[in-house]
């Protein structure tokens, strides 16, 4: 009977994928209301982040594309939010992050067409362009998008019947990770079906995907779109979180550190995803903290966190190629034949983890430890 | 030297159908007004020296390549210009020379990358994970070990292909072609590589894939073509040079000089017509 459960539970995608979604949002509920304020104000970042890597590593290690224009993703979506959320439209928060998802695959689409197109660096020229030209129109449009300022978003309100003491903070982390949790199940449910196995198969050969009958670059159009669209609802989460919408949350350095958080936490897996959002919201504060225990001077301390990312980035690569995600799967490996070798008659083979570490690791998740 | 008359294009049956087909890339003319058939059932193979035109002319026949002039039909109905991609729904499926498997994909997915001509379950259906497209995954994956029972690689279904010995691969490139239940079998140099136990694996293979399956292929190893084909066509300089049973073929004095050069062909053909060690 057990066992017949089992074997109905790993044949459907749905039923995994809701148990993920259940059990992290019951973990999630339970952690938010026991920590302060301000940590649930840092699990929002962290949720909100986690939707732009999440969409990004898929991109990246399934699919094989680069984009450095994700933050301009986030902008279309933050921007949408705050126009969909404010006076003359005035919807609420959840319908104004579905329009904020709408417009960005609506910007996706033809950036993802054109993407397509393009290969290694030229994609990353493309992107980067994006994302540096897109914030500008703000600038260009004054009137309509608030310049240099940017729109003032009003906090969301929790609904009543959660109480009249439910703090903000909670709130906010509480949508934030819902929009998280989203995320979570469609690309799961895309990266175990026949659609994330095309992004594979045009990643890993474009010329034999093709004559498998694949349209490889409506495939690179449909991942690039997907992925645009995670970050469009990253993007309309900073603006409910941050409350506002503004040029300056959308850097182009935010580009990069996104880049850089999904290549630190493990390209391709959904778990290097959550690693990467810890890491981009975790790392500023270490090295915020570490230069005023230092009294350095402004000039050093705001530049302390780029330098940081770079050093964790080139350490990272080093220790882990494939990331943080990759290096617990060797840490599980290693402890599981320890393990086994323990309870193994014979003398543990100290060879053993080793040679594991050292194999090149099938990624369980989505197989996009691609060299 | 033109030895051949236009040939009509086949008319309702199945088949493939090439005819007077050009092909020049800048100045260099590398198909210039081939005509070739193949019919359900037949092995054919196209042979000839290196630069011949045999893989511009498997290109042509897969979208890669566009001719200048000629046309090609596949059952009846033009194939001229068909986008790569929608050959396997036309029942076409190509190997790739050496082994084209995807890296990244275990042996089986690789194979169900190939049956997904079946697939039916769209887009939203695998974004929600709902019971429709998992059901399609699991008809796809039936097929997929289908393929690879056929070719005895039940063993290594989720292994990456970098792991496996060069002729499993093979096997599971063939396999991964063989999963789209094609018409026409096109196999781009199916015996590189291998050794005589695997080759004469091979042979039985090709002969075994079904009296409704047209299979063509290049191949530079003269036994092989010779034992596996029911016809071959010969290729030197973008030309057809003879077409016919494999026997009168390789003893056709110029199919030999292409192969061999005109002395050659003269001290050779004393013996026994030998263009077995003609490796192109």
């Amino acid at each position: 009977m057990t066992s017949k459960l089992v074997g109905v539970f790993r044949g459907s995608t749905l039923l995994r994928s809701l148990a993920i979604v259940l059990v992290a949002g019951v973990v999630l509920i339970v952690v938010t209301d026991s920590v302060s304020s301000y940590r649930n104000l840092q699990i929002a970042y962290g949720a909100y982040y986690f939707c732009v890597l999440a969409g990004l590593t898929v991109l990246a290690g399934a699919s094989g594309q680069i984009s450095l224009g994700q933050g301009a993703f986030m902008a279309v979506g933050g921007y949408t939010f705050a126009k969909l959320n404010a006076s003359p439209v005035g919807w609420s928060v959840f319908p104004s992050l579905s329009g904020a998802v709408a417009a960005s695959i609506l910007i996706g689409i033809p950036v993802g067409v054109a993407a397509s197109r393009l290969r290694g660096p030229y994609l990353a020229g493309a992107t980067l362009a994006f994302a540096v030209g897109l914030p500008a129109l703000a600038d260009k449009f004054p009137a309509f998008f608030g310049g240099e300022n940017g729109l003032i978003v009003n906090p969301p309100i929790a609904p009543p019947w959660l109480g009249a003491n439910f703090q903000l903070e909670r709130w906010e982390a509480w949508v934030a990770c819902a929009g998280a949790l989203v995320v979570v199940f469609v690309l799961y449910n895309l990266t175990h079906s026949a659609v994330g196995r095309s992004w594979r198969a045009v990643r890993d050969g474009e010329i034999a995907a093709s004559l498998s009958g694949l349209r490889v670059g409506r495939q690179q159009a449909l991942a690039f779109t997907i992925s645009a669209s995670c970050a469009g609802l990253g993007g309309g989460l900073l603006a409910a979180v941050t409350q506002v919408a503004s040029p300056g949350a959308f850097p182009l350095q935010l580009s990069l550190t996104l880049l850089a958080g999904v290549v630190i936490g493990g390209l391709g897996s959904l778990a290097g995803a959550v690693w990467g959002a810890a890491l981009l919201v975790f790392l500023p504060n270490w090295t915020t903290d570490i230069a005023g225990s230092f009294s350095l001077s402004s000039n050093v301390s705001h530049n302390l966190p780029i330098a940081v990312y770079g050093l964790v980035l080139i350490v990272a690569m080093l220790v882990w190629p494939s990331g943080i995600q990759g290096g617990v799967r060797v840490i599980k490996r290693g402890a599981g034949s320890a393990i086994r070798s323990r309870r193994g008659r014979g003398s543990a083979e100290p060879a053993t983890a080793a040679s594991e570490a050292t194999e090149p690791i099938a990624d369980e998740e989505m197989n996009a430890s691609h060299p | 030297m033109e030895t051949r008359e236009p040939r009509e294009p086949l008319t309702g049956a199945g088949g493939l159908s090439v005819l007077d087909v050009v092909v020049s890339f800048g100045g260099i003319r590398a198909l210039e007004g081939v005509s070739v058939e193949v019919s359900p059932g037949e092995v054919l193979g196209v042979i000839g020296p290196n630069g011949a035109g045999k893989t511009t002319l498997f290109n042509v026949i897969c979208g890669f390549v566009r001719p200048q002039s000629g046309t090609l039909s596949w059952g009846g109905k033009p194939l001229t210009g068909v986008h790569p991609a929608r050959l396997a729904s036309l029942g076409i499926a190509r190997t790739l020379q050496g082994v084209g498997l995807f890296g990244g994909l275990t042996v089986l997915e690789n194979v169900m990358v190939g049956a997904q001509r079946f697939r039916r379950a769209r887009l939203p259906l695998a974004m929600l994970g709902l019971p429709w497209s998992d059901a399609d995954e699991r008809r796809l994956r039936d097929r997929a070990l289908v393929a690879l029972g056929r070719l005895g690689c039940e063993d290594v279904v989720d292994r990456l292909p970098g792991t496996l010995p060069y002729a499993v691969q093979k096997r599971v490139a063939l396999a991964r072609a063989l999963a789209c239940e094609p018409e026409l079998l096109m196999l781009d140099e199916p015996a590189g590589g291998l050794d005589a136990r695997e080759l004469s694996e091979l042979g039985d293979l090709i002969g075994s894939v079904g009296s409704s399956v047209a299979v063509m292929l290049v191949d530079h190893h003269m036994d092989f073509v010779v034992s596996v084909c029911d016809r071959l066509v010969v290729l030197d300089f973008g030309r057809v040079i003879a077409d016919g049973d494999p026997s009168t073929v390789r003893q056709d004095p110029r199919v030999l000089e292409a192969y061999l050069g005109r002395e050659a062909v003269q001290d050779d053909a004393l013996r026994s017509g030998g263009a077995e060690d003609a490796h192109a």
